[in-house]
């Protein structure tokens, strides 16, 4: 628990360098694409001499400088399959975003989608002895928390506060200051799989960069693609990617809940090849140029050729028609959307008073799969789009870059975590102590 | 499963990642200091080093000096920078003469090669010369404004008659007195270095005028003034200009000088004393002999 915290507080350092510095690279590691964008901070809002929101809601502070985009290899659920695969990915969308930036970039905030991630909602509660909220007593309550068994081989990627109460009131978000006796929060822990992790650091370290912070895709796709009110009374955002699909759900601008479906576009691919015995880079151009999930009549007129150069006359000049391609890709599509739909019932999701959902991700560009998702999510489904950051690339402010955005935004503006506040002095190991004593007698 | 075999790797078609080292070079590239050492300092220090190397031979640098030299040559010698007459002005004959002959150009001469600095502390060696402007006019000529020291008294000193200013100066040697028999003569060794006090002092003497000969600087801290008739004012090293006034009121009332004295002694102010001739002295005695007698 420590080592995480300390790992975790040396990345909020590294960032802060990085902040420093002006430039910061951001880096989502997706199943089938790898973005890279990178950010300067010198926006505006960096030298606002007057307190208060700023322009665009407080984002205007950095800059995108470079984008790039490549084709994601190595990489299966959004999890890192082929290490130096990924790794020479990761290293052309870094060279190319570097190239269009002008700069060079030595630190990176990275999101990744995969590693099965497990949300644990956590309370913790401390007595006040001065009757006063201080700094200490947030550090106190939050180390406080009983942190459950999240399991061997496991790694805590966010551990944020989401709600403070002093004595019985509570919602408070900033509980400093207050008076009271006893103070308690509700803290969302998100566990992931350590071997990711470690891979994607492999990878990171192996192109000569430093890795400032991590995210879970899922959680920036949300922060970038709900709205403010939508973050403030509930929603949740699920970002159909490439290899899994993520949701995320928040209320009072917190995610309280995150978790994937490992099931994704690609999916949706591979039914389509193997169904109309197609090599996958034709199946990936008929889903998206003629694909859909709600077939009407014209589709079945609507033929598509499956030319092939097999040779087999007959092989090569086979035709499908659209209606047949929906009905390959709404089966698995329904598949996910179920899906999703269990893992938001698991979470409570209906309890929330507002129930927006938001589809974001490359999947969700399908056409008709709004409707879709209003049969099996609910009603209230909309397709989200990232939030327009100064200085993007029109070429990257499609849904499928809504976990990119997010990234950034993350890095702009971390929502603070558990390791944001410094371990409470009681709470060091008192063996830290008798290290330091050792070290002392073994270096004099 | 992909070929793991590092040899026996397929070589994909349109593989768009950089290898490992061209990435490297990408990032070293993009390091502003790296860059701006490439840019700036490579090609400066290419530059210099090539000059440097070029010029190294030193018969590439003998070419090079001769070619510059001859191309000044040329332009110093353009007949609007010759300098062809020297024109002097407030200077007698005499010195006239001198200045020429110590010029040490040969005109003409371009004006880049004269150095009037070195010309004007020539001419201002000469010790007639007090103050002198050396300049090239437009027309092709130097001009030497000169001012003469103007004599003040003979000097007898060590190396002969000499004629000095009123500062002391020499102006220039003199063959005998009666060459300059318009100023005063003064004598002794360091005489010239405080000729303002002896012409003050002459100037005291006005009186007395056509009986004084000359000042004597006696060990060179008091004066002498010497008349004819062998007499002598022997004055004091502090304030004789007083000491002289004492001396004058008491000629004026007693006709001291005209009387029969050799020295009149006011080295020390308030002790005068009178140097007699052995007549005088006589006369001196015989009169105090008949005071003495009569008493």
């Amino acid at each position: 628990m420590t080592d995480l915290y300390q790992s975790q507080r040396a990345m909020r350092n590294k960032r802060q360098a990085a902040m420093q510095r002006g430039v910061i690279a951001v880096l989502d590691v997706g199943s089938s694409k790898i973005a890279c964008l990178v950010l300067r901070f010198d926006g505006p809002e960096n030298f606002r001499d007057s307190d208060g929101i700023g322009s665009m809601a407080g984002q205007s502070s950095f800059r995108v400088i470079g984008a790039a985009t490549t084709r994601s290899r190595g990489v299966r659920f959004g999890e890192i399959d082929a290490m130096h695969e990924t790794e020479r990915a990761i290293r052309t969308a870094v060279q190319a975003a570097q190239k269009m930036a002008g700069v060079r970039v030595d630190h990176v905030i990275a999101c990744f989608a995969g590693a099965k991630p497990r949300s644990y909602g956590l309370a913790g509660s401390v007595d006040l002895h001065d009757g006063a909220v201080t700094d200490n007593c947030v550090a106190r309550v939050l180390s406080s928390c009983d942190v459950p068994d999240y399991g061997e081989n496991r790694e805590i990627l966010h551990a944020q506060p989401v709600n403070f109460a002093v004595d019985h009131r509570s919602g408070l978000g900033d509980p400093r200051g207050q008076a009271g006796n006893a103070l308690s929060v509700d803290m969302h822990m998100l566990s992931v799989d350590r071997a990711p992790i470690e891979n994607l650091l492999y990878c990171i370290k192996r192109c000569d960069l430093e890795l400032a912070g991590i995210a879970s895709s899922s959680y920036a796709a949300g922060i970038s693609s709900l709205v403010e009110d939508e973050q403030e009374l509930g929603a949740a955002c699920i970002d159909l990617g490439g290899g899994s699909t993520g949701i995320s759900i928040f209320i009072k601008k917190h995610m309280i809940y995150a978790d994937t479906v490992r099931m994704g576009g690609d999916h949706v691919t591979s039914d389509i090849s193997q169904g109309l015995q197609v090599p996958m880079p034709t199946a990936e151009r008929i889903k998206t140029f003629y694909g859909g999930v709600q077939a009407t009549g014209m589709d079945d007129r609507d033929m598509i050729d499956l030319s092939s150069d097999t040779g087999d006359w007959e092989h090569d000049r086979r035709t499908v028609s659209r209606a047949e391609v929906i009905g390959v890709m709404r089966p698995r599509m329904e598949e996910i959307l179920e899906e999703v739909r269990v893992r938001l019932d698991a979470a409570g999701f209906e309890h929330l008073p507002s129930q927006r959902i938001v589809l974001t991700g490359g999947a969700s560009q399908l056409p008709g799969l709004d409707g879709l998702a209003t049969r099996i999510l609910g009603q209230q489904v909309r397709l989200g789009r990232p939030l327009r950051v100064q200085g993007l690339p029109q070429s990257v402010t499609g849904p499928s870059f809504a976990s990119a955005v997010g990234t950034c935004l993350f890095a702009a503006h971390p929502q603070d975590e558990w390791w944001d506040f410094d371990i409470p002095v009681e709470g060091y190991p008192a063996r830290s102590l008798k290290r330091a004593v050792k070290w002392f007698k073994d270096n004099w | 499963m992909r070929p793991l075999n590092p040899f026996n790797k397929p070589q994909p078609s349109n593989d768009p990642a950089p290898s490992r080292w061209s990435y490297r070079m990408e990032r070293l590239w993009l390091t502003p200091a790296f860059r701006k050492c490439v840019r700036v300092f490579l090609p400066a220090m290419l530059v210099v080093a090539g000059i440097g190397l070029y010029f190294s031979d030193a018969d590439r640098q003998k070419v090079i000096s001769e070619k510059y030299a001859e191309i000044r040559r040329s332009v110093e010698e353009r007949p609007e920078f010759m300098v062809k007459i020297m024109a002097i002005d407030g200077a007698s004959s005499g010195l006239n003469n001198a200045i020429r002959e110590v010029m040490p150009v040969d005109l003409p001469l371009s004006s880049f090669d004269l150095d009037l600095e070195a010309m004007r502390k020539q001419v201002e060696s000469l010790d007639a010369v007090k103050r002198v402007d050396v300049r090239v006019r437009a027309g092709g000529l130097l001009q030497i404004n000169v001012e003469e020291r103007v004599p003040a008294v003979v000097w007898r000193g060590p190396d002969g008659l000499e004629l000095l200013d009123v500062g002391g100066h020499r102006v220039s040697a003199v063959q005998s007195r009666a060459a300059r028999p318009d100023l005063p003569l003064i004598a002794g060794e360091g005489a010239n270095t405080a000729v303002p006090e002896a012409l003050a002092l002459l100037e005291r003497t006005s009186p007395i005028r056509d009986r004084v000969l000359g000042v004597v600087r006696i060990s060179e801290r008091r004066w002498d003034v010497v008349l004819n008739r062998d007499q002598r004012i022997m004055l004091p090293p502090l304030q004789p200009d007083l000491a002289l006034d004492r001396v004058l009121a008491l000629n004026e009332a007693q006709d001291l000088l005209k009387r029969d004295v050799t020295h009149i002694d006011i080295r020390n102010p308030d002790r005068p004393t009178l140097r007699m001739t052995s007549d005088a002295l006589t006369s001196m005695r015989e009169m105090q002999g008949i005071k003495v007698n009569s008493n």
